[in-house]
């Protein structure tokens, strides 16, 4: 558990992160709370030549909700975000999500956009993110663009995120007041990845749904969500089942994961539903 | 001094002795990150060590090229097997009386096996240099699993014991199997099972798990050239033995070689063996003339250093119709992995596992045991329990289960009228020992009360109920368990471990001030020795127990002991203890008879003094006496106030307990709430009452991670699955239960104090308690047995096989 030799920079611009990211090209990579970044280089798995420290740059930080949008800038803990009273309001499900990550001192580090740009299937943020929609801004050398979450995760730890961008802000489109969201997540202890959780978002005639750690990407599905707007339950739940592809690992064999997933699911949608308005 | 107004009960609230929940005097520095372990330890020149580790489980051993890591900077040396062979330590003797190979002599037998030691100036480089080593293997078949290991065309594992059909235990019969150990009267259970009205048969096995402390094993080894000394610091759980040991291996003088174990982050078994880490480092020392420093990673210790249980136990039990139990048999596999290197006392190759008749009176029973080579990783410590004794008390509870299943009846019914009554002690058991004391029915009728038997399995008939009727999709399992323990290793005529035996010792000063140091053969782990110890001092002697320092750990300083484990040190160390205070309490009589010019039998102790008899007003306080002791000549009496004591207990001690939990379980999850656990001991004398009860939620919550979730496993290629804390489970807080202690009082009748031991009695007791709440769930469907650990995984399968997911 002793990391190979790096050069650390902690650059205090996002320019200069660039800056750094272009120069080192795949030498080189950002971390934001390092907690997988950290353990994956001391495992030596992520060798890498200059490890580029994102924590002095203001412009990554602050919280934002204007005009129909909340922005949140990458850098954001997962302790400001469960914090943030204009969020708890507007979109309580990221705070439930977030209550359910590891523990207080993980969350004291851990980052929001460290949580969605490392495209680790374990990771809970990016079905929250598919569920509501949200976009990522990344920036790089070209300037600034804007990629929808649903298109962001290409396969496990590969995403839309090109080598020399970095993610500066999230957007979220704040949903129909009187939505139901919910987030539930059935794991084996504290600080485990999901065996299997679901977003849920329900309005009147809307709904969105999304699931992790259930393929090598979150999964959104359209047919899910369709079939819960018109208020299929079942369906919702079956058109997921299509679209999941879970792994046997520690927390189960396939079928365990499939059934606990539909489990999971249904009571998500109970409880999306139960909080609409 | 003249404090005689003193009211005796507050004079012996002020010692704080035996009974009193004196806070943990080690807490002070444990809280502040004072403490003192073996990673703190800096010398001046110190390096670094590390192993490179295999990443097969059996492979030939090809090629080990070094050039590339000794040419990484910082990098001085790379050990293999090559360059231990000339010293005669490429391999070193187990504490099971088998070999294992410090660096891989030609070949591996488990992943993770240590192939390589390089040596560098810190720790960087020394890792730096671990993966510029270049290792060609040549891979073999691999067996995981102990049956498949003894088929006739199973793959040797262990060459270098090729042909030898006689091994430390007796014969071989088959190149992977190590020994075969029995107990018992084989014919006459094999009679009773034949004749009798009901027979519950069951394979029983409890899985793979590791001690996991908090902190891994490691050392600092440094050999100072000029005094000849070797000085190892080291995560050692018994340093005399380790200082033996070594002193035979290596031919270093005894005298010099300093064993030192400092504070220790938890044992539970896993620092009690021997490691490659230790001869590496002490090698590494010799070579460079400087300090070597080696400490585990925790993959390391997880993936190497010893595991605990793998047994595979297959029961038959025969009773009466109306349930009294006839005859017990068990056959073991037992899993030992690449080599036996199992810590039990030497004459019991499987432990105390013929403790496996538990609470019950039996009256004939067997117990044969198979030890087997497997790649896997070697061990079988004795995890937070005395030798196999969680193995053995999971077997019969769980085979009361059975039984009670098989005959319709309630189980704690069956346990009621199968207990050894209070009248049969001392119990002769039919599997070989004489149990010291006990009172099961009044523990277990406490325990039922306690927690309102009745009204639970009422509650439970009612869930029942409901669930059929589809108004809730969660049952309710009522888990009981009465365990005896069988701690305090012990007899020297009977346990010693590599020859030596396993006595314990205590060394007294009385400073002339009246204050004290007490040296012990035992080293705390965690288990809040200095302040325990100095208790039953304070009690014995009269001096309280904060003017009472206690050190272990030094083999320079403190008297020769076996060390800390299988819950040994407060039944024999706590004995010699007292028997040291008693050797000072009869010598400060006679100086107190001499101040007090009268005869020796005319004075008697009285908490913190000894007072003339019938004349309470004249007496003379410990502290009086321990001046005088020093500085005033008496008459044929020497000067000085101190006493060593070895003690060799007469028998074990048989701790005992009685717990009940009471489970929610999710059937479409898997998942379970612990809704109550209640957890009650009977250790003989309690010492501090605050220690046991954190003893008690300690290793409940120890015991609640095995039965629901902890395990080492591999998969058919032998691959460690469960190398990090992501699966290897170790509770939080937020998953511990909410534990209720309670006791019942029976003295062990030999000890001096009357104390038996309980650190590990709460392990012992809560796995089958726990696992029996998850079987009793299901009980109704029709679930006999279904083997651990009940992760969500497993329980949703009971579930789905017994068609309750429609």
């Amino acid at each position: 558990m002793i990391p190979a030799g790096f050069e650390y920079h902690r650059p205090a611009d996002l320019a200069a992160a660039i800056g750094i990211l272009q120069q080192h090209g795949d030498e080189a990579r950002v971390v934001a709370g390092g907690h997988s970044l950290i353990p994956m280089m001391k495992l030596r798995m992520a060798e890498l030549g200059h490890l580029v420290d994102l924590r002095d740059i203001g412009e990554l930080r602050g919280i934002g909700i204007a005009g129909g949008t909340a922005e949140i800038g990458a850098m954001t803990t997962q302790h400001e975000l469960i914090g943030h009273g204009g969020l708890a309001s507007a979109l309580p499900v990221l705070r439930e999500a977030a209550l359910q990550i590891a523990d207080p001192q993980v969350r004291y580090l851990g980052t929001i956009g460290g949580n969605v740009a490392n495209g680790d299937p374990g990771n809970d943020m990016p079905a929250v993110m598919q569920c509501l929609g949200a976009r990522f801004r990344l920036c790089g050398p070209e300037g600034e663009r804007e990629v929808a979450a649903r298109d962001f995760y290409e396969a496990a730890f590969f995403t839309a995120r090109a080598e020399e961008e970095i993610l500066s802000r999230i957007l979220i489109p704040l949903p129909p007041e009187g939505t139901g969201q919910a987030y539930v997540k059935q794991k084996r202890k504290i600080g485990d990845y999901a065996t299997a959780a679901a977003a849920v978002i329900a309005g009147r005639d809307s709904a969105s749904v999304a699931m992790t750690n259930l393929s090598d990407t979150p999964v959104w599905s359209a047919e899910a969500g369709a079939a819960l707007a018109a208020g299929h339950v079942e369906g919702c739940v079956e058109a997921m089942l299509a679209a999941i592809d879970p792994q046997e690992d520690m927390r189960g064999p396939i079928p365990f994961k499939k059934h606990v997933a539909a489990v999971v699911l249904r009571r998500a949608i109970g409880a999306a539903l139960a909080r609409r308005a | 001094m003249k404090d005689d107004a003193t009211a005796p009960a507050d004079r012996s609230a002020g010692l704080k002795g035996l009974g009193c929940s004196r806070k943990r005097v080690e807490d002070v520095r444990f809280t502040q990150g004072r403490g003192n372990y073996v990673d703190d330890i800096k010398l001046k020149g110190m390096l670094s060590g590390d192993f490179v580790r295999s990443p097969y489980a059996h492979a030939r051993v090809v090629s080990v090229d070094k050039d590339a890591a000794l040419a990484v900077p910082g990098v001085l040396a790379v050990l293999t097997a090559q360059d231990l062979e000339p010293l005669g330590l490429h391999w070193m003797p187990t504490l099971a009386g088998d070999r294992q190979m410090v660096l891989a002599d030609g070949k591996v037998l488990f992943q993770g096996q240590e192939v390589a030691f390089v040596v560098a100036t810190d720790r960087y480089a020394a890792a730096d240099g671990v993966a510029a080593v270049e290792v060609e293997y040549e891979e073999l078949p691999v067996v995981t699993d102990p049956f498949r290991a003894l088929d006739p065309d199973a793959p040797v594992l262990r060459e270098d014991l090729e042909g030898k059909t006689e091994g430390a235990h007796g014969a071989r019969r088959h190149h992977n199997h190590i020994f075969t150990w029995e107990a018992g009267d084989r014919e006459a259970t094999e009679a009773v099972l034949g004749e009798a009205e009901v027979v519950a048969e069951e394979m029983i096995h409890y899985h793979r798990t590791h001690p996991m402390p908090l902190e891994t094993c490691g050392c600092v080894a440094s050999m100072d050239k000029v005094t000849g000394k070797l000085t190892v610091w080291g995560t050692f759980q018994a340093p005399h033995a380790v200082r033996t040991v070594a002193s035979l291996i290596s031919g270093i003088a005894e005298h010099n070689i300093r064993i030192v174990s400092p504070d220790i982050g938890g044992g539970f078994g896993n620092k009690v063996g021997v490691y490659p880490g230790y001869v590496c480092s002490i090698v590494a020392s010799i070579v460079t003339g400087r300090p070597v420093k080696w400490v585990e990673s925790r993959m390391d210790n997880l993936m190497s250093t010893a595991f605990a249980r793998d047994y595979w136990m297959k029961g038959r039990i025969a009773a009466t119709k109306d349930g009294k139990i006839t005859g017990l048999r068990c056959h073991v596999t037992a899993d030992h992995g690449g080599f036996d290197a199992c810590a039990d006392p030497t004459k019991f190759p499987a432990g105390f596992m013929n403790i496996c008749t538990g609470s019950y009176d039996i009256p004939v029973a067997y117990l044969e045991v198979d030890g087997v080579y497997t790649n896997k990783a070697p061990g079988g410590v004795a995890y937070r329990c005395s030798f196999r004794v969680t193995e053995a008390a999971y077997f019969i509870e769980r085979m009361i289960e059975v039984l009670a299943i098989k005959l319709g009846m309630d189980a704690a019914e069956l346990r009621r009228i199968n207990f050894i009554r209070a009248d049969q002690f001392p119990y002769q058991s039919a599997l070989g020992w004489e149990y010291d004391s006990g009172d099961y029915h009044r523990a277990w009728d406490k325990a039922l009360e306690a927690v309102g038997y009745d009204a639970l399995r009422a509650e439970q008939a009612q869930r029942l109920e409901d669930f059929r009727a589809g108004k809730t999709r969660k049952l309710i399992g009522i888990g009981l368990t009465h365990f005896t323990e069988i701690v305090g290793a012990g007899p020297v005529k009977n346990c010693d471990i590599l020859g030596l035996g396993m006595f314990d010792s205590c060394e007294i000063r009385i400073h002339p001030t009246g204050s004290a140091i007490a040296r012990l053969g035992t080293i705390s782990q965690g288990q809040g020795h200095a302040t325990t110890f100095a208790q039953i001092i304070a009690s014995e002697i009269g001096i309280p127990a904060d003017d009472i320092t206690l050190e272990e750990g030094d083999t320079d300083t403190a008297p020769y002991g076996l060390g800390t484990y299988g819950s040994r040190s407060t039944p024999v160390a706590g004995a010699a203890t007292a028997m040291a205070a008693r050797k000072i309490r009869a010598k400060a009589q006679m100086i107190a008879a001499y101040l007090l010019e009268v005869h020796d039998d005319d004075v008697e102790f009285d908490i913190d003094r000894f007072a003339v008899k019938g004349a309470p007003e004249r007496f003379k306080t410990m502290k009086e006496i321990a001046f005088a002791a020093y500085n005033q000549a008496i008459p044929g009496i020497e000067p000085g106030l101190e006493a060593v004591s070895y003690y060799d207990p007469p028998n074990m001690t048989y701790p005992f307990g009685a717990y009940i939990c009471v489970m929610e379980i999710d059937v479409d999850t898997g998942d379970h709430d612990i809704r109550s656990f209640y957890a009650l001991d009977d250790c003989g004398t309690r010492i501090n009452p605050m220690i046991i009860e954190g003893q008690v939620h300690g290793g409940a919550t120890e015991g609640y991670a095995i039965a629901m979730g902890q395990e080492i496993a591999y998969d058919a290629m032998g691959n460690h699955k469960t190398a990090t804390l992501m699966d290897f489970f170790v509770p939080t807080s937020w998953e511990t239960p909410h534990y209720t202690t309670d006791f019942t009082v029976t003295p062990s009748p030999h000890h001096p104090i009357g104390a038996k031991g309980v650190g590990e009695s709460p392990n012992v007791g809560s796995v089958p308690c726990f696992s029996n709440a998850v079987h009793d769930a299901f009980r109704p469907f029709g679930l006999v047995h279904s083997h651990m650990p009940h992760d969500q995984w497993r329980v949703w399968k009971i579930a789905h096989d017994l068609g309750l997911h429609g």
